[in-house]
C-alpha cells in the first residue's frame, strides 16, 4: 500500500487504513531514537520548514527532532521572525517559502483552516501542527500510537476525554481519530466548554466526570487554559478541580489497567493531581517520546516514502 | 422618440395584471394600451417582451456601494451597473463608506455621482451615529434635506439602548425609517459562522442565533416605546422571524427583510474554509432557513434585499476568521428569489411586492405602472436558464457562494427614467 496524501491537515481527511499505516510506520521509527547514533540518512537532502505562527515549545521541538533524526534540513521561522509582522498575508508568506523549494512545510497557526488555505497553494507537503481550535493531527496520531502500543489495539476501548473540549484542537482530533478506529469516546466538561453538536464527531457527552471515567481504558485530561476568557467559562480553578479534576479516587472508577494521558503542558492540582500525573499508569512522558517517532513517520510518508517513486 | 414595450404581461400587484403594451415618452409612462391598438403609430421604438413580464422597477434596499473610500471593492458606477443588470432600477446605499455617510456632504456626493452616471438610482441611507461610533447622533435632518431615505448604522448595532431609543424618537419626528442591524456583539464574541455542528466540526468560533434575536426583541420593545418606524435588516433566524411575527400581530410598526442566501443556503454548505460563505449574520441551520421561507410566505418578512457586500480578494483570500464578512448579491438576487416562486413558496405577485412594491413603500416612492409615473421598469424573462458565473459580473468583486448555481429566470431589460440601462444580449 502506498501513502497517497500530499498533506496531513486533519484526522477527518485520513482513512482508517491511512491512520494504521502511519501508526505502523511510527512503530518502526521509534527504534531509531533508542540507538547510540540517533540518525538515519532517509531524508538527506530534503528541506523541512517549521513555520510556527503561534508559540509552541514541545510540538516544535518534536518536529525538529524528528526531521534531524531523518537527516532532513530543518529551518524554523516564527511569527516574530517572519514578514507576518510586516503585514504579509499567509498566502504570500507561504508562496515565498515555496519559492525556496522546501519539501515539507509544518504549520502551526492560530486560525482554524490556515493549513488548508496554504495546502491548496503550494506544491510542498503541508503538515498541520495545530490550527486554531480545529485540529492537531500529529498529537492525535501519537495518542493513538501510545494507546495501541500499550493495549495492542484501539478497537473496542473506552476513551474518556475531560477538559475544555470547545477550545481544544487536540480534543477534536482525538475524538475523530479514536472513534474512526473503533473506540468509544466519552467526553466531559463544564457545559460552557462543550461545543454545540460535538456528538456528531463521534462521542457521547457524560453528565459528570464519574460517569465519564467509569470503566475507561484511557483517561485523557486536557489543559485548562487559565488565561482564557477571564473566568467566564468557569468560576475558579478550585471549583474546576472539585468538579472536573482527575485524582486517585476518581481514577479508581476506571479499568484497573487504565492509561492516563495529557497532551501537556499540565496544570498540576487543577485538571490533574500530581499523584496521578506521576503514577505508573501515566503515559504523559511516553506520549512525548512517541511524538518524535510519529512525526518521523509523517515526514517519511509525505516526503521520503512511497509517495515518491524516485526514492524507492 | 417614444418607446413601446410590446407583448408582455404587465404585472403590478394591486394595480394591473394583463397583457398590455406600455408607451414610454421621455422619462414617463405615457399610456398603457391594448396590444392591438394602433394608437401611437409605427414611428416608435419597439421592445418585444413576448413571453416575459414587466414589473415596477425592482428596488434593493440594502446595498454597499463602497464609494467613497473603498473604490477597489466597488464604485458607485460598477455597483449601479451591477444593479441594472440585476434588474434593480434603484438601490439604497449603506452609509459605512469612508468617510461615513453621516453628513449632508457625503449624501450629496453619492446622489450627484449617481445622477451623473444615469444608471440605476441611489437612495442613500445615512448613519444614525457620527462615524458609526454608536456614541452621538449624526445630523439626520441635514442628511434628510440632502436626500437620505432612512438611517442605519448597518454593519454595526447601536449597542447603547438609550441612544437607540433617542434615535428612534428623533427619526419619528422626521418621519424617517430606521434600518436596524440587529446584533448583540458580546454574544458574537469573535465568532465567524453559525454556532452549531458545522462550526464545531471545522473548529470555527460560532455565532449563536440569540446574537440576532436578542437585539430584535430589544428593538421591538423600543419601537413600542417610541412609535418609530423600524425596519430590520437581513433577518436570518427562526427566533427573529417569530418575534417579528408576534410584534406585527400586536400592531407594532415594524418591517423586515431577508437576503437570498438565508433562504438558499445553510451552515452545512460552509466547506473547506471557503470565505465566500462567510457573511454577517452567518448562514444558519436548516430549520432557520425553513423559518425564513415560512416568514416570507406568510408575510412576516416584508421584503428581499441582497445585502450586496463587495470585497476584494485582499479581504477574502485569507484565513477564514480573518476574512471580511459579506457577499455580492445584486446580480444573483432576482434569480435566486424566483426559485421561491418556482418552488411554490411565493406567488409571482408576492415576489414583485417583496422586491419592488414594498421596498418602494418603505422609502416613500410610488412606482406603480400607470400613466404619468416615472418609467422605472424591469422586464423579467422567467424562462431564461443560466449558470451563475462570477466572471460575468459587472460588480468589481466576485465574492459569491453561488458560482456554478443553475438558475431559472433573469433580467431581460432594466429601464430607468425611460432609458434602457441594461438589456440582455
Amino acid at each position: 500500500m502506498r501513502f497517497e496524501k500530499k498533506d496531513i491537515l486533519d484526522i477527518q481527511s485520513l482513512e482508517p487504513g491511512e491512520i494504521s499505516m502511519i501508526l505502523d510506520t511510527a512503530r518502526g521509527m521509534k527504534e531509531i531514537s533508542e540507538r547510540p547514533v540517533k540518525k538515519v540518512p532517509t531524508l538527506r537532502g530534503k528541506t523541512i520548514v517549521l513555520f510556527f505562527q503561534e508559540p509552541s515549545t514541545r510540538t516544535k521541538l518534536s518536529f525538529d527532532t524528528a526531521a534531524k533524526r531523518l537527516s532532513a534540513d530543518s529551518i524554523s521561522i516564527s511569527k516574530s521572525s517572519s514578514s507576518i509582522v510586516k503585514g504579509e498575508t499567509l498566502i504570500d508568506t507561504a508562496k515565498n517559502l515555496e519559492a525556496m523549494k522546501p519539501d515539507v512545510i509544518v504549520l502551526r497557526h492560530s486560525s482554524s483552516g490556515a493549513p488548508h488555505l496554504i495546502a491548496k497553494r503550494v506544491k510542498s507537503s503541508v503538515i498541520n501542527a495545530g490550527d486554531g481550535i480545529h485540529a492537531h493531527p500529529s498529537q492525535a496520531l501519537l495518542d493513538m500510537m501510545s494507546v495501541r502500543e500499550k493495549k495492542g489495539k484501539i478497537q473496542g476501548l473506552k476513551i474518556s476525554i475531560i477538559g475544555d473540549i470547545a477550545h481544544s484542537r487536540v480534543a477534536r482530533s482525538d475524538i475523530t481519530g479514536f472513534s474512526k478506529m473503533g473506540a468509544t469516546v466519552s467526553i466531559c466538561a463544564p457545559r460552557t466548554m462543550i461545543p454545540m453538536g460535538i456528538e456528531n464527531m463521534g462521542c457521547t457527552v457524560s453528565p459528570d466526570i464519574e460517569t465519564c471515567i467509569e470503566g475507561a481504558d484511557v483517561v485523557m485530561m486536557l489543559r485548562i487554559q487559565k488565561e482564557r476568557q477571564g473566568n467566564i467559562l468557569f468560576p475558579t480553578e478550585r471549583e474546576y478541580a472539585t468538579l472536573f479534576g482527575l485524582n486517585k479516587t476518581r481514577l479508581k472508577l476506571a479499568k484497573k489497567d487504565v492509561l492516563v494521558m495529557h497532551p501537556g503542558p499540565m496544570n498540576r492540582g487543577v485538571e490533574i493531581s500530581s499523584d496521578v500525573a506521576d503514577s505508573d499508569c501515566s503515559m504523559i512522558l511516553e506520549q512525548v517520546t512517541n511524538g518524535v517517532a510519529l512525526r518521523m513517520a509523517l515526514f517519511y510518508l509525505v516526503a521520503g516514502g512511497s509517495r515518491h517513486a524516485d526514492s524507492d | 422618440m417614444r418607446i413601446r414595450i410590446k407583448n408582455a404581461r404587465v404585472l403590478d400587484p394591486g394595480n394591473i395584471d394583463d397583457k398590455q403594451d406600455i408607451i414610454i415618452n421621455d422619462h414617463l409612462i405615457e399610456a398603457i394600451v391594448d396590444p392591438k391598438s394602433n394608437e401611437y403609430g409605427t414611428d416608435i421604438d419597439l421592445i418585444d417582451a413576448g413571453g416575459m413580464i414587466v414589473v415596477p422597477g425592482l428596488i434593493d434596499i440594502h446595498v454597499h456601494l463602497r464609494e467613497p473610500g473603498h473604490e477597489y471593492k466597488e464604485t458607485i458606477e460598477t455597483g449601479l451597473t451591477a444593479a441594472a443588470k440585476g434588474g434593480f432600477t434603484a438601490v439604497c446605499s449603506m452609509p459605512n463608506t469612508n468617510p461615513v455617510n453621516d453628513n449632508a456632504q457625503v449624501t450629496k456626493f453619492i446622489i450627484n455621482r449617481a445622477n451623473e452616471l444615469g444608471l440605476s438610482k441611489v437612495f442613500p441611507a445615512g448613519a444614525i451615529t457620527q462615524g458609526l461610533s454608536g456614541n452621538t447622533l449624526a445630523e439626520i435632518y441635514d442628511m434628510k434635506q440632502a436626500g437620505i431615505i432612512a438611517v442605519t448604522d448597518d454593519g454595526k448595532p447601536v449597542e447603547n439602548s438609550n441612544l437607540m431609543r433617542r434615535a428612534l424618537e428623533y427619526c419619528r419626528g422626521l418621519d424617517l425609517p430606521v434600518f436596524v442591524h440587529a446584533e448583540e456583539l458580546s454574544l458574537v464574541d469573535g465568532g465567524s459562522m453559525n454556532e452549531g455542528p458545522s462550526a464545531t466540526f471545522w473548529g470555527i468560533k460560532g455565532i449563536p442565533n440569540a446574537a440576532e434575536s436578542v437585539m430584535v426583541v430589544r428593538d421591538i420593545a423600543l419601537s413600542e416605546l417610541t412609535g418609530a418606524r423600524l425596519h430590520f435588516c437581513h433577518i436570518s433566524t427562526g427566533e427573529s422571524v417569530e418575534a417579528i411575527r408576534q410584534a406585527k400581530k400586536r400592531g407594532v410598526n415594524v418591517t423586515c427583510e431577508t437576503a437570498p442566501h438565508y433562504f438558499t443556503l445553510i451552515d452545512e454548505n460552509v466547506k473547506d474554509y471557503d470565505t465566500n460563505f462567510k457573511m454577517n449574520p452567518p448562514l444558519r441551520s436548516k430549520e432557520d432557513r425553513q423559518a425564513v421561507i415560512r416568514g416570507l410566505s406568510d408575510g412576516t418578512i416584508d421584503l428581499i434585499a441582497s445585502d450586496h457586500a463587495p470585497h476584494s480578494i485582499i479581504e477574502k483570500d485569507v484565513e477564514f476568521e480573518n476574512a471580511a464578512f459579506g457577499i455580492v448579491g445584486l446580480e444573483t438576487s432576482l434569480s435566486l428569489s424566483l426559485k421561491l416562486v418556482q418552488d411554490g413558496f411565493l406567488t409571482l405577485e408576492d415576489l414583485v411586492n417583496k422586491m419592488s412594491k414594498y421596498p418602494a413603500k418603505l422609502i416613500g416612492i410610488n412606482n406603480d405602472i400607470k400613466p404619468g409615473n416615472i418609467a422605472d421598469l424591469t422586464i423579467i424573462d422567467l424562462e431564461h436558464t443560466h449558470e451563475i458565473d462570477p466572471e460575468t459580473f459587472e460588480s468589481k468583486s466576485r465574492n459569491t457562494p453561488f458560482a456554478g448555481f443553475k438558475v431559472k429566470g433573469s433580467t431581460f431589460l432594466t429601464m430607468v427614467n425611460g432609458k434602457i440601462v441594461y438589456q440582455r444580449n
